[in-house]
């Protein structure tokens, strides 16, 4: 495999082999040395359009974790804002003979483009409203460390999930594995068709209250101008995950959220602090995953 | 063409010796652990730990390394995919580490093992114990302990099939 574009283009072979070398890099990251050489003399560039902080850490500190020398790039300092394409800017740093690029883009597609236009191997960070491929294998590898599988579970993705690529992404994956899935959430914030294997549910106790597995996505602020919702508050009210869940969630059913969350929007703090969040289990875990990632992709040669 | 070099008994025999020479050098247990190699040295560490408890009544504290990260051939033999997670679950600092592998050869895969263990801590002394030396070393490494030399032909091929993961103790020399 030469990029990681999207979840929906690999197979369910090639998610296990991900989250199983994932487990190998989550040890490493325990040691007292937490890096190891396997990369060395390699360059990796962390390519951002969009503004991300905690991605791009996530994808630096895994990128230095396998010795790789880091690059990062990003728009509000870039040629990008005097006029360059997306194209040129990829010729300019394939002159740099980098052997990974990181990409984020608002324009859905853009890691496909540079992917297909570079011998470098490209990592999908986020592009528009299509993928983030990293984030569901992050998410994957969190709920079988917790649950030992992904076969058999429900999962609940609660809120925006028109406008997630986190949302698209995880559904992808988890379509590839026996699961059953429900997106809960306003009407206005759920796609109008579904895959056959999701049902739909406007209403949030029913929605989550047999769900093994409760993902909250961030309501994003950036993108409600087309007046989704009437005010956060009322979303809160309505969608929020709040402390009264915990008398019908299932004893064992785990919190998840990709983060940044919004205390108060989509999650009260009481379920954000508690034992069921495993919120800061996935920081950790994006490290190792992307680790793995990485280190499985293999460059086209030239 | 494939020719059995060894079988169950011969095995049993030179893990046998092998531990008892890994006692003598170090007279006795003290600070000795064991590290075993994914895959196969971790069964052979496994099962001279378990003589030594017979011997010496008490259990040698063993961890399993994984070199995958280590190698320096990634470039030329690609990536493996079938990674064990490393597990040391104890200091090595000051301790006397015996690395246990099936087979040596070229000597890389022992480097990378000590290349790895040098980031877990500052052994005391870092010791290995082979099955099988087939020779053609491109590093300078040899063994504390050799169960057996067997001098090969670069196209040949060494098999080590234990029971715990082939149902079968064999040591096989297969020629193409």
């Amino acid at each position: 495999m030469k990029d990681l574009v999207g979840i929906k283009e690999i197979s369910r072979q090639e998610i296990e082999e991900i989250l199983n070398t994932a487990r190998a890099f989550k040890e490493v990251l325990t040691r007292d040395i937490k890096k190891v050489p396997t990369l060395r003399g390699k360059t990796a560039i962390n390519l951002f359009f969009e503004p991300s902080t905690r991605t791009r850490t996530s994808f630096e500190l895994a990128e230095k974790r396998l010795s790789l020398d880091v690059l990062n790039f990003s728009v509000s300092t870039s040629s990008v804002v005097k006029g360059e394409t997306l194209y040129d800017t990829l010729k300019t740093i394939e002159s740099y003979n980098v052997d990974y690029i990181v990409i984020r883009h608002s324009a859905s597609g853009a890691a496909k483009f540079v992917a297909d236009n570079t011998p470098a191997c490209v990592i999908n960070a986020g592009d528009g409203t299509n993928e983030h491929p990293t984030q569901a294998l992050l998410d994957a590898f969190s709920i079988v460390e917790v649950k030992g599988k992904l076969d058999g579970l429900k999962i609940a993705i609660v809120g925006d999930i028109i406008h997630s690529r986190v949302a698209r992404s995880n559904l992808y994956l988890l379509s590839k594995f026996d699961t059953e899935i429900t997106f809960v959430g306003p009407p206005t914030l759920l796609p109008s068709d579904v895959p056959s294997n999701v049902s739909i549910s406007y209403d949030l106790k029913k929605g989550i209250k047999d769900a093994d597995v409760v993902m909250l996505l961030r309501i994003q602020l950036e993108r409600q101008k087309g007046a989704f919702i009437p005010s956060l508050k009322e979303y809160f009210h309505v969608w929020g995950l709040k402390g009264d869940a915990f008398s019908y969630l299932k004893k064992d059913a785990i919190v998840m959220h990709p983060g940044p969350m919004n205390r108060g929007v989509e999650i009260s703090s009481e379920i954000a602090d508690s034992p069921r969040s495993i919120i800061l289990r996935q920081v950790t875990n994006g490290i190792a995953t992307r680790m793995a990632v990485i280190y499985l992709l293999t460059r086209r040669e030239v | 063409m494939e020719k059995e070099l060894l079988n169950y008994e011969e095995i049993e025999r030179i893990l046998t010796r092998i531990t008892y020479e890994i006692l003598e050098k170090n007279k006795g247990t003290e600070d000795i652990c064991l590290i075993g190699i994914v895959t196969g040295g971790v069964y052979l560490a496994e099962r001279i730990r378990k003589k030594i408890k017979e011997n010496e009544g008490l259990n040698v504290p063993m961890g399993i390394l994984d070199i995958s990260f280590y190698r320096d051939d990634i470039n030329i033999k690609g990536k493996k995919k079938e990674i064990k997670p490393t597990n040391i679950p104890f200091q090595i600092d000051g301790k006397k580490v015996v690395l246990v592998d099936d087979v040596l050869y070229t000597g890389r895969s022992t480097r990378a093992a000590m290349d790895a263990l040098m980031d877990f801590g500052r052994p005391a002394e870092i010791q290995l114990a082979v099955l099988i030396d087939r020779g053609h070393r491109e590093l300078p490494i040899m063994a504390n302990y050799t169960g057996k030399y067997i001098p090969t032909a670069r196209n040949e091929k060494i098999k080590v099939y234990l029971k715990e993961i082939s149902g079968k103790d064999s040591v096989v020399l297969i020629t193409q």
